[in-house]
């Protein structure tokens, strides 16, 4: 049976130059019916509902914010929430809910871009280290160990220390301090999948070692990297936040979630409203990533659920 | 055993030697001339030329790095410039603090976690196991500086029962300790019950399909014998484990909690720091967090094979 398939799996290879995988094949079924198997999950159904309307709030912040985020006005300070100021206005009378709009533009592009940056270079090391093996493996893997070995908000707070102060530096360290996570998921993956047969058939007809990991191997480690980059932009808002919080993301008078909490703290007992919106977004834009994480972790692998 | 402690011992020194690598490159970081920037927004010629000598900065990286990771090795963690004492030296003085802080969160973590992963590994798929995963998702979810603000609201602003901010220290008043310690290790303590409770939910799902379990059900023991003294008994290796990785979670969620609730500690040290440009502090501060890391990680694994012999072969 086994001779079978890989006699094939070779014949295919020779047809048209590239051989098909079962993996392949198994890949793109999953992919077909993962959004409906997704979708059949309630609360990942609800997750996704939520990431399209900040989605839709950040795209179109200038015409639904009902203000200025950044316009000050004296007579308007720390006024409590109103029919003409839905969440209040701050310490210096700009309206809560239009930085609120304004703010989710931050957090998911710091969300989004971060992981880009850790998919970016952990992907290819991983592969790598995964595929080539040998030294190259044990140094990759030794960095990786390193710098897995410092707390993630910790690293990422040197990082943005050493950097200066931006909502770009504050991406670049989040970005970094996500990255030994990709590497080491692509390598484990990595390693499994190159002991398969399909592979094996693929290196056996004289593939190259860099086609055989970006046409053969690549394809198959999606599923698990787009749960663990779904379940990293969550944790990337609430760092990206963590930094604007304590004064290393976005600089003001720009909006930013964290940096709103930051001045609200110091504004707790007579204008409570400051705090509570700005929380209540992150709060549900993470928590939203992560049902939407864990959703696909189930749509994608059957045995898990 | 023996072999597998000095394996495990010998593979921890490459990673903390790339450690120091990494946090001395930090320093490449800074734009333009390190002792420019190091000597603060008054530039005195003084202080730079003090820096350039005393961090070889006529010398090339590695040389710099050896020079560095000799004093490291013997000790010295540099100078803070902002408060003119070792580095070393603050950190000891602010750690016990932290540790207070994450001692009681950990208790407050373990007397939710543990529990709530029971319940729902028993109540599969009922209200309970559901509420359990909400408790959970709301853990892992909520920015702790954020529920600490709204501790704040409720607890201090709106009821009065505790202060907002300020430390006592417990050889003090032991009372005033606890009230200025209590809602920040509950907002640390939260993030972590949600994921010593998913981990508890796991283990405890996979030992209750067990044979010796079904063993024990089958002999006629009690229900609650079962769960707590067959059960939970076994699934807490793991846990406690998986538990100790939580070291990074803690640390991180401390130098946010510390700046809500204003606790002179370790993470209030690191940010106070980054604001005063005081980078040998921000240095050490990475160094000695992440060799604590490493550390815990090494005596876990330990522990692990101390109570898991099938782990000392592999």
């Amino acid at each position: 049976m086994r001779t079978k398939s890989l006699l094939a799996m070779t014949t295919v290879a020779l047809a048209d130059g590239t051989p098909r995988s079962p993996a392949d094949a198994r890949t793109s079924s999953l992919r077909a019916g993962v959004l409906p198997r997704l979708l059949r999950r309630p609360s990942a159904a609800v997750g996704l509902v939520i990431i399209v309307a900040f989605v839709v709030l950040a795209l179109f912040a200038p015409w639904i914010a009902p203000y200025d985020p950044i316009a000050t006005s004296f007579a308007t300070v720390r006024k409590a929430p109103s029919a003409a100021h839905w969440f209040g206005t701050d310490e210096i009378g700009r309206d809560v809910f239009a930085r609120v709009v304004f703010g989710a533009r931050a957090s998911l592009l710091a969300g989004v871009v971060s992981v880009l940056i850790s998919l970016s270079i952990g992907v290819p090391v991983g592969l790598v280290a995964g595929y080539a093996g040998g030294a190259t493996d044990m140094l990759i893997s030794r960095v990786t160990d390193a710098l897995l070995a410092c707390p993630f908000l910790i690293l990422a707070i040197a990082l943005a220390a050493f950097l200066g102060p931006s909502l770009t530096n504050a991406m670049i360290a989040i970005g970094i301090s996500a990255t030994p996570i990709f590497i080491r998921l692509t390598r484990g993956t990595t390693l499994a999948i190159k002991a398969e047969d399909f592979v094996l058939a693929a290196r056996a007809i004289g593939n190259p070692p860099w086609r055989i990991a970006i046409r053969h191997v690549l394809p198959n480690i999606v599923p698990p990297l787009l749960v663990q980059a779904t379940l990293a932009i969550a944790a990337a808002v609430i760092a990206e936040a963590s930094l604007s919080f304590l004064g290393l993301g976005q600089q003001p008078p720009q909006p930013s979630w964290g940096s709103m909490l930051n001045t609200a703290k110091n504004y707790i007992d007579n204008a409570p409203w400051m705090a509570v919106w700005p929380g209540v977004s992150i709060f549900l834009l993470v928590l939203s990533f992560n049902v939407v994480g864990d959703g696909l972790r189930d749509a994608l692998d059957p045995h898990h659920a | 055993m023996s072999t597998f402690l000095i394996r495990r011992v010998a593979a921890i020194v490459p990673t903390l030697l790339f450690v120091s690598i990494l946090i001395f490159g930090l320093q490449q970081l800074l734009p333009g001339d390190p002792a420019m920037v190091l000597a603060g927004e008054e530039r005195d010629p003084a202080v730079i030329a003090h820096l350039r000598e005393t961090m070889h900065l006529d010398q090339p990286f590695p040389v710099r790095y050896l020079y560095w990771l000799r004093g490291v090795v013997h000790g010295d963690l540099g100078e803070s410039l902002r408060m003119q004492q070792p580095v070393g030296a603050l950190i000891a003085a602010k750690l016990p603090v932290t540790l207070e802080l994450a001692c009681i969160a950990i208790v407050i973590a373990l007397a939710i976690g543990i529990p709530a992963g029971v319940v729902s590994a028993v109540r599969r798929g009922t209200a309970w196991d559901y509420g359990a995963n909400v408790v959970a998702l709301w853990g892992l979810s909520t920015p702790n500086f954020w529920l600490g603000i709204m501790l704040i609201l409720l607890f201090s602003v709106t009821l009065g029962w505790l202060p907002a901010s300020g430390y006592v220290s417990p050889f003090e008043n032991w009372r005033a300790n606890l009230a200025s310690m209590i809602m920040p290790a509950f907002v640390l303590g939260n993030a972590i019950a949600a994921v010593l409770m998913r981990h508890t939910r796991s283990a405890m799902l996979q030992v209750l399909s067990s044979d010796y379990v079904r063993t024990a059900r089958a002999k006629g023991a009690r229900e609650r014998d079962v769960v707590l003294k067959h059960a939970l008994r076994n699934a807490l290796i793991p846990i406690i484990t998986l538990g100790a990785l939580e070291f990074g979670t803690l640390l991180s969620g401390a130098v946010l909690t510390e700046q809500v609730f204003t606790i002179p500690g370790f993470g209030k040290l690191i940010v106070d720091a980054v604001f005063n440009r005081d980078y040998a502090v921000v240095q050490g501060v990475v160094l000695f967090t992440a060799t604590a890391y490493i550390m815990l990680n090494l005596v876990a694994d330990i522990a692990y094979a101390v109570v898991n012999p099938r782990i000392r072969v592999q």
